[in-house]
């Protein structure tokens, strides 16, 4: 009924990156994580569907490469924490959330494809707190493109993309959409 | 993500497309979730307003709708018919118009007249969820029962639904009925034949009047409460005897499959459609019904209230 995301760059779109520097943003994020978090097993990686939950599952699985640590994955549902439900034409699709109980003493790390305003995230903290009180929450996003509308920032960038507002980035992954991973931005 | 919603209503299920009902089914799957965290409670309909409007007494179905709205952070308002302005003699229309002035964002209605919730539909801005009217249509009792059975059994389609007792007065009978075709699983309605008339085969389910003959064949049982209160003399047998011929005692269940499901949309008549310990027995999913019923109604008030109006 609605139109699906665009998987298919065209010809007057600017490509960002591809699947090797995905692969690269991804596995230096990895890094990052293990040297910023001593504590690598109270660790929980969790997505946001679809896009962040399957980012969540590739970094997790360089963390295992790397580290040869089994970090728990989880899914975070923002669709029922938005706050703009009822002023889109298009209602939002609601998943399931599954995150590790208790949160207590857990570090609680957010992934998504791409940061641009903020209220996603604010989403998904406002889910988080439903599930219990995580010792800290952090922000891992493939690409950070700018347009905050809230105080948030990310604590693991793949690569920052200055972006005009109107732009639209899009991020294509072979396990969700079916083709060799990609970044593009679409000037219109 | 697209979704498969655009309704601001829902009325019953025999509009609804096969899509549209799996798409309410997978979206209860998400509300399912909430019932198990800390803290149950979601603000996806924060700042809406929905009256719970039942001018025909039920208590399990207002509850659940009170629970859902309120663990989609709704403010929900109850009226029943004896508490409200139709006992004055105002019409069903003038009482909702005033509830719309009021800024109901979603009314909840159960009514003794059949077509009652579309009526409202038409003339109101409001999301209207029908909550069973007369006859006709129950379509959240059909939903939690098909979400229920997708649940337990897997799928729906090809699965061998019986449905048992006084199809002819009810409409939670017509509203799975529908369901149930739509999504591909095979039905058999039984009971007497006053109450199951062969024309409900014009519908594509069968009809039968010995349950016993069809008991080892079903995958799901469902089985409907008689309505004591509606009964005339005309239709129904007797309770005794009714339970002799029709009623789930713990003998007929032997001839289920192990791994048949036992449905009741309640309250149960103990000893009447359904012994005891049947009831009670590893094969019921009564209970598991009420709970899915919070979920499902979940997603209808989501789907049905979050579309812009």
């Amino acid at each position: 009924m609605s139109k699906e995301k665009k998987t298919q760059a065209a010809s007057g779109d600017v490509p960002i990156m591809d699947a090797e520097a995905v692969r690269r943003a991804l596995r230096r994020i990895a890094h990052e994580i293990i040297e910023r978090n001593p504590d690598l097993r109270s660790v929980v990686l969790a997505g946001i569907p679809l896009r962040g939950s399957e980012i969540a599952r590739r970094i997790a699985e360089f963390i295992r490469e790397i580290d040869k640590i089994d970090i728990e994955i989880g899914v975070i549902d923002v669709a029922m924490h938005r706050d703009d439900i009822g002023t889109r034409p298009e209602l939002p699709v609601v998943h399931a959330s599954t995150l590790p109980t208790p949160l207590e003493g857990r570090t609680l790390i957010i992934v998504d494809d791409v940061l641009f305003t903020g209220r996603t995230v604010r989403a998904a903290m406002d889910a988080i707190s439903s599930f219990g009180r995580p010792a800290r929450v952090q922000l891992a996003a493939l690409i950070d493109r700018g347009h905050r509308e809230l105080p948030i920032r990310a604590d693991y960038v793949g690569k920052n993309l200055p972006t005009a507002a109107h732009e639209k980035i899009r991020v294509r992954l072979a396990q969700t959409d079916g083709q060799s991973d990609a970044v593009w931005l679409e000037k219109e | 993500m697209s979704t498969n919603w655009n309704r601001k209503d829902l009325l019953g299920i025999r509009e609804l497309s096969a899509d549209e009902i799996n798409f309410i089914l997978e979206t209860a799957d998400a509300f399912k979730q909430v019932g198990t965290r800390e803290i149950k409670k979601v603000p996806a309909l924060r700042g809406k307003t929905l009256i719970n409007f039942f001018v025909e007494p039920s208590t399990r179905t207002r509850i659940s709708f009170e629970l859902a709205a309120s663990r989609l952070s709704a403010d929900v308002i109850n009226i029943s018919a004896s508490s409200s302005s139709l006992a004055k003699g105002e019409t069903l229309k003038d009482t909702a118009k005033v509830l719309e002035a009021n800024h109901a964002d979603i009314i909840v209605l159960r009514h003794s007249s059949a077509g009652a919730p579309q009526f409202l539909a038409q003339r109101l801005r409001s999301s209207v969820v029908n909550a069973g009217d007369g006859a006709h249509e129950h379509p959240t009792q059909a939903l939690l029962d098909l979400y229920t059975i997708r649940e337990k059994r897997g799928r729906i389609d090809n699965l061998h639904v019986v449905i048992v007792g006084d199809i002819l007065f009810s409409r939670v009978a017509r509203s799975n009925i529908f369901g149930l075709l739509k999504l591909g699983a095979k039905v058999t309605l039984v009971g007497p034949s006053t109450l199951v008339p062969r024309e409900f085969e014009t519908l594509g389910v069968n009809v039968s009047h010995k349950i016993d003959d069809i008991l080892p064949r079903a995958d799901v049982v469902n089985l409907l409460r008689i309505q004591h209160e509606r009964q005339r003399k005309e239709y129904f047998p007797g309770i005794g005897e009714y339970t002799r011929l029709f009623g789930l005692t713990k003998e007929r269940a032997r001839l289920l499959h192990p791994d048949c499901l036992i449905m009741h949309p309640g309250p149960i008549n103990r000893g009447v459609e359904i012994d005891s310990e049947v009831a009670d027995g590893p094969q019921s999913v009564i209970l598991d019904q009420v709970t899915n019923g919070l979920a499902v109604r979940m997603a209808v008030l989501y789907l049905c209230g979050g579309i812009a109006s």
